[in-house]
Parts: structure tokens; C-alpha cells; sequence
């Protein structure tokens, strides 16, 4: 008991967070003391060949990927609460408040759509079908805990240990972690991968915001229907969660400060607003700005705000949602203790994934110059394990990553923008080929296309390489991928009009397309 | 100044446009979207959606839909020509001799035009088999979608992607459908494939009679639809069953147009076998008479293959290009309930092509993310790669079995004309979360014999 009260001593100099600890066994009685002091011993201490923090898709594929290689391997995932109060299992953003979740509500709210065209292609559906909101919930949620699960088996199966704790650094190879039961582990690492990921954006400066409203951590595991809601933010976060809030029955109203889907395609963002706005029917409220956020004694939120002529407004709602950007989690893990450098934004600097430490790497959404997508952090991550541990010299290419919008009118895209295209190469040098087309489904369905669209941004010279491939409309996703995989290929306009077309599709339209922006066509195309 | 003239085969049933837009690709793709539908008023309820448990559906509603959009279509086609100057003739033609073609219209009017060239795109019709009962009683593909009536119990005779696409459809509409085939389901097609696609069409409620011929048809009751009774037997064995439906769709093959225009007096050589048009750069063995589409031999029966080719013919000819038409991985869809995606070599192809040694095929089962909520069938979506190791290891067959298989397919065509390799699939990003996007990251090879259901996220 001595000893180990010495033990307990010794530690609690080191470590302040044990001293709590010390002192408490001291004070206890004999017995008692030495059974709490056993389990609140010199936090245990492990070596690991790699330690990567956070357990979302970069964190998670490299640490499988460097356990395949027979390595030590531990990941430590926690997640604090959102200011609303919503957790979430192991799977990081993607899984959890991500891409998941996300295109299951956007399915649900096609559902809906599809349920209204079901009626012009001969099924006797009723007029109005209602819908549950609780029922969607607690199936998705169902859903991301089975992936929680099924992530929890994998790193059991690839030997990989997980903890359930916040992680932070001591020193460059060396993570205190403090676990979600309240036991703590010193984790010694060779080589440390830095994968926390990033968390919705609060706006300081307006009030209410914290206390009363919520983000996209909230909404997928939300008990009560959200009702009237207000989205803040012209991010795709922010389209995607109006569009499908408001395909469910919820009225939504989205509040842009300046553009939607900064850094896109700008003709491309306004198809896809101009879609959300008028068929989809959000009230968009362009160059606009909340000032407050009050709760009433009915729950309900009254908003301040104000409009592009400065005039000020207010507007009852029930839910009021931030999508105005995300913020590393980077400046909560003991960074200070390492020498790895930070961007001003809070994200990691590093070059090939590895930060200004050679030891310590960064990968996904927190990486400086990275791309914030899952399969991007899943596939450096991987690159990057067997480049630490394998005899690789791969590095992850981040040049032609397709994406896709899952707006209700979804928009897919490879490539440069055409902003961009003009900037790099000069409009003179370029020629953008476009149409305007009707998906055959609409047909029967009577649904208006008129922000079905795609492009093609060329070079004018020779076989007209193409630099950016754009496209709206149902499927987008799917239809972009394979174009991809053509574009890593070096894909000419030549190419792609001598390629034959799958018929009837929608995808057929990208090989047939044949009018540019330069002759002042109507670049409205019909089907057969 | 050229005079370009289009001439019609006589009695039509339906507008300008062809089988594609009449009888073919868009009326079936149609009511292979209300099949569709029909599965999402189900997946609708997990999905939050209070649809009611059981929803009927109406074939005159569909069926007047499918006519009207064809029927703008047609329109679509009389207005193009006519803006194109393109004369019109709603008229049979035959030949009398190499230049000179004989019409014959509804009225009887007889006109006789000289072309110095010709284009024959005749195309195709269902073929009917030498049974008795089944001109009279037997529908086709012709019929099929502009019924008067719901088909009601039907069955489809044939193991083609017209028996099968219109089996699944029919499925999906609630009623009751069998199919019967003699041998193998889509022959010429990736067979590893083609049975998934019955497997799964299996499971999903159509029936079928496998390795069973129809012997002949008896009508039991008149009707709207009528009852018909069709006597089958075994391959094998003489022994006759019967079944009762009130359809009989016959899906056994297509026969080219090409007999019964006279060709006998022009000396264009047909294959005596199937009817179709040995050509050269779509040039038959008379200089100046062509075949595109359908009735070229050695093509493919496919719409935008017959457009590109016709397209590019009339370049070569009037305009000053020489670019002929490529016939290498053209891709092509099947539309069954669970949508099939082809491009280049199926598996026992590439083997005989390439050899066994050189080819690595890898492939992986998927699960749509948009399956998980609704509580659909894990197993069979389906996806594999065949790469020539000998070349690089480039990609020459790409096979897709899941939903909007069409729509993911395309793309990948695209990258196979581009030259595109293992490695350049690999190196793509996938988009995520769409099923399209397992194909970037395809690790798992045939040859290993490992487990491949991917897992999701």
C-alpha cells in the first residue's frame, strides 16, 4: 500500500491531473483507499508504433491500413457534446453528423418526391401522404449505429486499440488520454497521425446563437420535429439540410450573407439555388445576416435580422440552424507541447501529410491545403500508413477530386470551375460546351428541368483537353464517378464525342454534348 | 445540293421515330420507372413516409402517359426534318433497281424517286415462333405498350433483355408474371451477370420456367384481357404442362427488314441466316447503297451506335471527314429491376480473347446506402473490373448489376475510351456516398478467393 501510495505520489508530480487522485486516496480509509487508489493508479502506459487521434475516415483507414502492416496500432476517439448536447459513436463526422445521415434524409425527401410522381405513372396514391419525422430519425439512427458497431469490430478484428478518450499531447511522442470512464492512459508513440476532424461554427458576435440554436451535430438525431426552420449560411451543409428539411413538409428559410457554395462553380451554385428556391420552394434571403436569437416561454425562437438594405427584421421559428463553416479541432490537444505549426484557421501545416514534426502527420478535413471529403482522407490515410511503415513512395494526388452536392437538384463536379478555368488558362483559350436537357423520367411526371444542366469547360487547341465537367440534376453522384475516372485519364472533348451514349439515360446527354457558350446557341437539348 | 428522303415501311402502328422511341428503349424505359416507383411507394414508409401499406396501380393511366410523351416525340421528329428540309414520305418502299425506289402510301399513291445514294436502316420486328396459336393469340414488344387493357397474368416467352426488362416491369406493377426460357437467360452477355439478374428477378416475385419451350396457344375465354392457355414442354422430355395467363408476350429475337424491299434487284447480299447486311464501314457490297442501325451486320442493336454511325456516314459522304464510326466498347444497360451495366469484354469473352493467365478480374458486392433504412435485399448488387495484365493491366470489361446502373455506367465508357487502367481507377477519388464509387477502390481480385461484401462507410 505504501508503495503504492508512492507510486500515486510520484505521479501526481508528473501529471497534475493524478494529483486530484493522490489526494483523494490519502484521505480515504485504509481499505477503501487502496482498492481506489488500485484503480486510479499511475495512469498505465503503452507503446504504440502509431497513435492516431480521432476515429473518423482518415483516422480509422490509416490506422487499419498500418495494423495490416503488423503494426502497434492505437486510436483514441471522443466526442464532446454539442452545445446542444448531442454525442455520437466512433466513425467521426461522415458517419455520425456527415455524409450518412445526410443522404438518408436527402432520400427521404426524394421519397416524397417520388411518391408525387408515382401518381402520373398510373399508382392510385393518395392525395397527401403525411410524414413522421420521428420515424426517419430513429431509422437512421438506427443505421449510424450500426456502423458505429461495425467500426467498433473491424479495429478489433485488425488489432487495432481503441480508446474511448479525448487525446492530448504531452510532448512530441507522448498523448495523455482521458477516457470516457474516467480513467486515464499514457500513450508513448513512435509515429502520431493527427485526424480530429472539425466541428460546426458558432458566431460570436450574435446572440443566442450558442444557447438556443443548433448545427449539423444536432439535427440528425433530433427527438422533436425541427418545425419552421432557419438555416444560417450559404455552404452546402446549409443547401443540402434546407433542401431536405423542406422536401419533408418542414418550411425552411435559408439566410445567405454574401454567395452560396463558395469556391464552386458559380453558374452551377445559382442552378442549384434557383431549383431550391423555386421548385423546392426554400424562402432564400440573400446578403442577409442574423443579429439575435431569442427564445420565447413556447420554445420557439424569435430572429433578428437584417436585410441587403440594411433594414431590420424579425421572424418567429422553431428551429434556427448555423452551417456558416467548420473549425478544426486542433487547438484543444496539447498542440502547444509539440512543435507542429498551425495556419491561422487552426489547421495543420504540413507538406504530404506531414506536419512541421516528421513524426507527427495530419490527414482529413484538418490538413492545410487537403480537401474536406471522406474518401480523400481515407485514401491518404492509407497512402500515408504505408508510407510511414511499407517501402511506399505514394502520395496522395489531390488535383481532379470529383464532389457532389445532394441538394434536392444535385450537382456534380470534376475539374476546375469555370471561374477558375478563366483565370489559369485565359477565356480567349477556352470553349465551354453546355445543354440544357429533360431527364426522360420528368416526361410522364410533368416535372420542369430547366436547371438540368452540364458543361464542359475545354481547351480551345487541339483534342480540347477538358479542364472542369459540371453537371445538375438526379443521380449526379453517380453519373460524375465514372466521368472521374475518365478525367484521370486526361479526357479530351474528342474523347468524349467520340464515346457512345447508354440510352435512355441522363449521363448520355455528357457524350452528346455538342453546343458552346461562344455560338449563342439555346443550348436546350431534347431527349431521343 | 443534296435531297434527302425518308421513306416508311407500311402499315405503321406508330408515329416517326423508329422502335427506340415507339416500341423500344423509351416506352420501356418508362414503365420500367413505374416499376421503380412502385418499390419506392414500399421503401417510402422506412422511410418515415406514411404510405399506405398496399397502393394499386392503374396500367390505362401509365399506358396514356407512355402514348403521350411518344406521341410529342413523334411530333419532335416530323418538326426536326422539316426544319432540316429533310421530305418526309409516310409511304412502303421497295427497290427497282439500285437507284430508283418505288412508294407506296395509305391512299395507294405510287411514287418512284432516284437517289444516287441509298441508306437502309430498316431496322427490326419480334420474331414470332412456328407454333399454332401464337400469331393469334401472342403479343410482342410492338403491342406491349400501347395495350388496351392491363396484361394481367402474364407470361413472357424468350431469354432475351425484352422478355426479361418487360418480365421485371410487369413484376413491379403487382401482377403476376412467369418467364420461359430454353436455355440460358441474355445470351451474348456476361453470363456470372445474367444469372444474378434471374436470381435476383426470382426473389423479387417473377417465376420462371426454365429449360422449357411453348409447344402452342389455346384461347380459353374471349376478353380484355382474354385467358389463354400455353402448352409447354421440357427441353428434354415430351411431356406437356400447361399455364393459364391472360398474356402471352413473345420475346425470342428480332427479325431485320430486309426482305420484302426488293433487295433482290439491287444485288445487296444478305446474311441468309438472320436477315442483317454485311457492310464495310457501313457501305454494303453495292457502292452506293448503305445499312446503319439495327440490320448492319457485325453492329450493335443499339440506338446511339445507329445515331453516331449515321451521323458520321453522312459526314464522310457530303461532308470533307473520315472518321468512321468505333464499334469497341460501346456500352449498353439492361433495364431488369435490378439495372445491369456493360461495357467491353464479359468474363468467358475476355478468357477466350485474352487467356486465362492475362486477365485479372476484381470485383465486390455493394450495398446502397439508400437500402439500409428501406430493409432491402443485402446481397446483389454487384460490380467487377476485368483488366488485361498483358496490356498494363487495362481495363477492357466493366460489369455493373445495381440500382441506376445505366446512369453510373456512362462515365466509365467514357474512361475506357480514354485507355483507362486499374491504376487510373484507382487513383480517382470516389464520390462518396454513392455505389458508383466502389469501383475506385476495387481491391479484392477473383483469383484470390476472398470474401468480397464491402462494408459501408
Amino acid at each position: 500500500m505504501l508503495q503504492q501510495m508512492a507510486s500515486v505520489s510520484f505521479i501526481s508530480h508528473a501529471l497534475p491531473t493524478s494529483s486530484i487522485f493522490s489526494h483523494f486516496c490519502r484521505r480515504k480509509s485504509f481499505l477503501e483507499g487502496s482498492r481506489i487508489c488500485r484503480r486510479y493508479l499511475s495512469p498505465a502506459s503503452q507503446s504504440y508504433d502509431l497513435v492516431v487521434i480521432g476515429g473518423g475516415s482518415g483516422g480509422l483507414a490509416c490506422a487499419k491500413e498500418a495494423a495490416s502492416l503488423d503494426k502497434k496500432v492505437a486510436v483514441l476517439d471522443f466526442v464532446k457534446p454539442s452545445p446542444r448536447g448531442s454525442v455520437w459513436g466512433l466513425g467521426g463526422t461522415c458517419v455520425n453528423v456527415g455524409c450518412i445521415p445526410k443522404k438518408l434524409m436527402h432520400q427521404a425527401a426524394l421519397m416524397g418526391q417520388a411518391t408525387e410522381d408515382a401518381k402520373h405513372y398510373g399508382w392510385q396514391v393518395p392525395e397527401k401522404i403525411e410524414h413522421s419525422w420521428d420515424t426517419l430519425i430513429e431509422a437512421v439512427q438506427n443505421y449510424v449505429r450500426s456502423l458505429n458497431w461495425g467500426h467498433r469490430v473491424q479495429l478489433n478484428e485488425k488489432k487495432v486499440q481503441y480508446y474511448n478518450g479525448w487525446g492530448m499531447f504531452l510532448d512530441d511522442h507522448t498523448i495523455h488520454a482521458k477516457l470516457k470512464d474516467g480513467k486515464e492512459e499514457i500513450l508513448h508513440a513512435k509515429n502520431i497521425v493527427i485526424a480530429t476532424g472539425m466541428r460546426p461554427r458558432y458566431p460570436s458576435e450574435v446572440s443566442g446563437a450558442i444557447e438556443h440554436c443548433i448545427s449539423s451535430d444536432d439535427i440528425f438525431s433530433l427527438r422533436k420535429p425541427p418545425g419552421k426552420t432557419l438555416i444560417v449560411g450559404g455552404s452546402y451543409v446549409a443547401l443540402e439540410t434546407a433542401g431536405f428539411l423542406q422536401g419533408l413538409g418542414f418550411p425552411t428559410t435559408v439566410m445567405v450573407r454574401s454567395i452560396c457554395l463558395r469556391g464552386f462553380d458559380q453558374q452551377m451554385s445559382s442552378l442549384v439555388t434557383d431549383h431550391l428556391s423555386g421548385e423546392v420552394g426554400v424562402d432564400i434571403r440573400w446578403k442577409s445576416v442574423p443579429l439575435s436569437v431569442n427564445k420565447q416561454t413556447d420554445d420557439s425562437l424569435t430572429v433578428r435580422w437584417r436585410d441587403e438594405s440594411c433594414k431590420e427584421h424579425e421572424d418567429q421559428f422553431d428551429t434556427v440552424l448555423f452551417a456558416i463553416g467548420r473549425d478544426p479541432q486542433t487547438r484543444n490537444i496539447g498542440l502547444g507541447n509539440t512543435g507542429v505549426q498551425l495556419a491561422p484557421n487552426g489547421k495543420i501545416v504540413g507538406f504530404a501529410e506531414q506536419s512541421s514534426v516528421s513524426h507527427i502527420y495530419a490527414i482529413g478535413d484538418i490538413l492545410q491545403g487537403g480537401i474536406e471529403l471522406t474518401p480523400v482522407a481515407i485514401k491518404a490515410g492509407k497512402l500515408l500508413a504505408h508510407r510511414i511503415f511499407g517501402a511506399s513512395e505514394k502520395y496522395f494526388d489531390y488535383s481532379s477530386v470529383p464532389t457532389t452536392v445532394f441538394t434536392p437538384l444535385e450537382f456534380s463536379s470534376v475539374g476546375l470551375s469555370e471561374e477558375s478555368a478563366i483565370e489559369r488558362f485565359g477565356e480567349e483559350n477556352l470553349e465551354v460546351y453546355h445543354s440544357f436537357y429533360t431527364p426522360l423520367e420528368f416526361t410522364v411526371s410533368s416535372r420542369p428541368a430547366s436547371s438540368c444542366y452540364i458543361k464542359a469547360i475545354c481547351e480551345k487547341k487541339g483534342k480540347q483537353e477538358i479542364l472542369g465537367l459540371h453537371l445538375t440534376g438526379p443521380n449526379a453522384g453517380e453519373i460524375m464517378q465514372g466521368f472521374a475516372v475518365a478525367f484521370r485519364c486526361g479526357l479530351s472533348f474528342e474523347d468524349l464525342s467520340e464515346s457512345c451514349g447508354i440510352h435512355p439515360t441522363s449521363a448520355e446527354e455528357i457524350v452528346k454534348l455538342n453546343i458552346t457558350k461562344s455560338s449563342g446557341e439555346d443550348p436546350t437539348v431534347s431527349g431521343c | 445540293m443534296y435531297l434527302s428522303v425518308v421513306l416508311l415501311p407500311f402499315p405503321i402502328q406508330w408515329g416517326l421515330g423508329g422502335t427506340c422511341v415507339n416500341v423500344g428503349c423509351i416506352p420501356k424505359k418508362l414503365m420500367h420507372q413505374a416499376a421503380l416507383l412502385g418499390e419506392a411507394l414500399k421503401d417510402s414508409k422506412n422511410y418515415g413516409w406514411e404510405t399506405p401499406e398496399k397502393v394499386q396501380h392503374n396500367w390505362d393511366t401509365l399506358k396514356n402517359a407512355v402514348q403521350d410523351h411518344i406521341g410529342s416525340l413523334n411530333w419532335n421528329y416530323r418538326v426536326q426534318l422539316r426544319d432540316k428540309s429533310v421530305t418526309y414520305i409516310n409511304g412502303y418502299a421497295e427497290f427497282t433497281d439500285r437507284h430508283t425506289i418505288k412508294t407506296v402510301n395509305k391512299r395507294n399513291k405510287v411514287q418512284t424517286f432516284k437517289a444516287e445514294k441509298i441508306l437502309l436502316a430498316t431496322g427490326m420486328r419480334p420474331r414470332y415462333p412456328d407454333i399454332p396459336g401464337v400469331k393469334e393469340f401472342a403479343i410482342t414488344s410492338d403491342d406491349l405498350f400501347s395495350l388496351r387493357y392491363c396484361p394481367g397474368k402474364t407470361l413472357t416467352i424468350g431469354a432475351s433483355y425484352v422478355s426479361l426488362e418487360c418480365a421485371g416491369f410487369l413484376t413491379g406493377m403487382g401482377l403476376d408474371v412467369t418467364v420461359m426460357v430454353r436455355s440460358i437467360l441474355l445470351r451474348g452477355f456476361d453470363q456470372q451477370m445474367a444469372d444474378m439478374i434471374g436470381t435476383y428477378m426470382e426473389k423479387h416475385g417473377t417465376h420462371f420456367l426454365r429449360k422449357c419451350v411453348p409447344t402452342r396457344i389455346e384461347q380459353i375465354e374471349e376478353g380484355t384481357p382474354p385467358l389463354l392457355r400455353v402448352y409447354y414442354k421440357k427441353t428434354d422430355d415430351p411431356q406437356e404442362f400447361s399455364i393459364d395467363v391472360n398474356t402471352v408476350l413473345m420475346a425470342i429475337g428480332r427479325d431485320a427488314c430486309t426482305s420484302e424491299i426488293g433487295l433482290e434487284k439491287t444485288g445487296v447480299l444478305t446474311n441468309p441466316k438472320n436477315g442483317k447486311i454485311p457492310v464495310v464501314n457501313e457501305q454494303t457490297n453495292v457502292p452506293n447503297i448503305y445499312a446503319i442501325g439495327d440490320i448492319m451486320e457485325g453492329g450493335h442493336e443499339l440506338t446511339p451506335v445507329a445515331i453516331e454511325a449515321g451521323k458520321l456516314l453522312s459526314r464522310r459522304l457530303y461532308g470533307d471527314s473520315s472518321r468512321q464510326c468505333d464499334y469497341i466498347n460501346v456500352p449498353t444497360t439492361v433495364f431488369t429491376p435490378l439495372e445491369y451495366g456493360a461495357i467491353g469484354y464479359s468474363e468467358e469473352d475476355a478468357t477466350d480473347t485474352f487467356g486465362e493467365d492475362n486477365i485479372e478480374v476484381y470485383h465486390a458486392y455493394f450495398q446502397p446506402l439508400e437500402y439500409t433504412v428501406a430493409h432491402r435485399d443485402e446481397a446483389g448488387c454487384y460490380g467487377k473490373i476485368i483488366c488485361n495484365k498483358a496490356d498494363g493491366d487495362r481495363v477492357v470489361g466493366f460489369h455493373i448489376l445495381g440500382p441506376n446502373a445505366g446512369e453510373i455506367t456512362q462515365g466509365y465508357a467514357v474512361a475506357m475510351k480514354c485507355g483507362a487502367t486499374k491504376e487510373h481507377f484507382d487513383t480517382t477519388i470516389g464520390i462518396h456516398p454513392t455505389c458508383s464509387e466502389v469501383f475506385t477502390t476495387m481491391d479484392v481480385t477473383k483469383a484470390s478467393g476472398l470474401d468480397v461484401t464491402t462494408t459501408g462507410c
